[in-house]
């Protein structure tokens, strides 16, 4: 519909909307999370959503305690190898339409636990992430902030064609491969359907550019 | 708290304790005690019990690994070099066989002093069993538990000695010096010193196929 006509209308007192938009405004405006935090992160999300940043009032105001009711999962804090199993079944479990929020320094990237033996460098190496949060650990503002980008991403979802939500593509995966304990390491180190980056190069050195990164199926 | 007081009352109640002064030659001082493995449960309830000592809180425990070493020397050595003898220089070599230790801080709440610092050492880095001092101080169970996860130490009589932290699976142990960790090192946005050696061969391994 032309934006100016409907403009004009809803001067005239004659409200006008689309299918996309109101269903799209329904699913914005009442995420539900799952009430799951792993590290310090979890602490600023709990302040998230007390009174003085309110996160209610953008319709997130219950965290759901069984991943069957959640919309929503922020990953906050340091997921460790021992625990990224749990957290990639926690996420299949939950249903469609789902999203993932990674909040803070470890969740998106191992944080200063990096080049340690424990801690998984980043849960995007499992599960899709939607939006990643810096910080450590981040502000309530940031959190907010990656809420508000996640709305912002809903609304702008477009019900059918190649860019429709997974829940609405019968070919979209909805479950992740879940990784097993092995001997020395998480048995696979990551799920190459996801985590499939060709290598960045060390600094001084020339960009590898093209596929031949690795795990390229 | 006098450690060579306390090492000739260990010697005096355990009859046969091998108890050794280990000096700390840092500013901090902080000498302790290597007990030998025979006798340490012993020597343990001995600190726990006695009345001047009272140790009767074991506030940490924890793990050293000290890898193998080798020492060489010069030493002059007399020859017969075509018929004339001749001083030549020799460089020997010494293996000393590394070790895993135990250590463990104690404290006495009751006559409130402390800490008195407890090492066991097991025989080398292979030989890795080592006496449980959890039946005599309860809050070593865990801490044992965590020495045996990342060190390898095996603690005989601890009542629950399984994987802490890595899982049941997992077959390293990842504080021992020696420790390879998972190549893992494909995107390193900020890598120096170490990481980039590690990053870079990371990197060529992925180009070679390997």
């Amino acid at each position: 519909m032309d934006q100016q006509l409907k403009t004009e209308l809803s001067r005239q007192g004659i409200f006008t909307t689309t299918l996309e938009e109101l269903y799209n405004w329904g699913r914005k405006s009442s995420v539900w999370p799952l009430t799951f935090g792993l590290a310090c992160c979890a602490i600023e999300m709990i302040a998230t959503t007390m009174a003085r940043y309110d996160l209610a009032r953008f319709g997130a105001e219950v965290f759901r305690p069984s991943p069957r009711q959640a919309d929503l999962m922020i990953v906050a804090g340091t997921v460790t190898k021992k625990m990224a199993p749990q957290v990639v079944r926690l996420y299949n479990q939950m249903p469609e339409p789902k999203y993932v929020i990674a909040m803070g320094a470890c969740a998106i990237s191992g944080g200063p636990f990096k080049q340690g033996y424990n801690v998984l460098k980043g849960i995007d190496r499992y599960i899709p992430v939607d939006v990643h949060i810096p910080g450590c650990p981040p502000r309530p503002e940031a959190l907010m902030d990656a809420f508000i980008a996640l709305q912002k991403k809903i609304e702008a979802q477009s019900l059918t064609g190649p860019e429709r939500p997974r829940h609405l593509d019968p070919d979209a995966p909805s479950e992740f491969l879940v990784p097993q304990y092995g001997a020395h390491d998480l048995v696979p180190a990551k799920n190459v359907k996801l985590w499939n980056i060709t290598l960045k190069n060390a600094p001084g050195e020339p960009c590898a550019v093209g596929d031949d990164g690795p795990g390229k199926d | 708290m006098d450690l060579e007081k306390i090492k000739s009352a260990i010697e005096a109640a355990v009859p046969g304790a091998s108890v050794q002064m280990v000096l700390n030659a840092s500013p901090s001082a902080q000498h302790s005690l290597l007990i030998g493995r025979e006798h340490a449960v012993e020597i343990a309830r001995f600190l726990r019990d006695d009345a001047e000592l009272r140790l009767d809180y074991c506030s940490n425990a924890t793990g050293v690994d000290w890898l193998d070493t080798e020492t060489s020397e010069k030493v002059k050595v007399k020859t017969l070099v075509d018929g004339a003898e001749q001083e030549v220089e020799e460089v020997r070599k010494t293996r000393v066989p590394g070790y895993l230790e135990a250590v463990y801080h104690l404290y006495s709440m009751e006559k409130k002093h402390g800490p008195v610092v407890v090492r066991m050492r097991t025989d080398d880095r292979e030989r890795v069993v080592l006496p449980s001092l959890t039946p005599v101080w309860r809050s070593a169970e865990f801490q044992e538990r965590e020495i045996f996860d990342l060190f390898g130490i095996v603690f005989e009589g601890h009542p629950d000695l399984r994987r802490i932290l890595m899982w049941d699976e997992f077959e390293d142990f990842p504080m021992r010096k020696d420790y390879v960790e998972p190549n893992d090192y494909e995107y390193e946005p900020t890598a120096h010193d170490s990481v980039l050696e590690k990053a870079r061969a990371a990197r060529e391994g992925v180009r070679e196929g390997v």
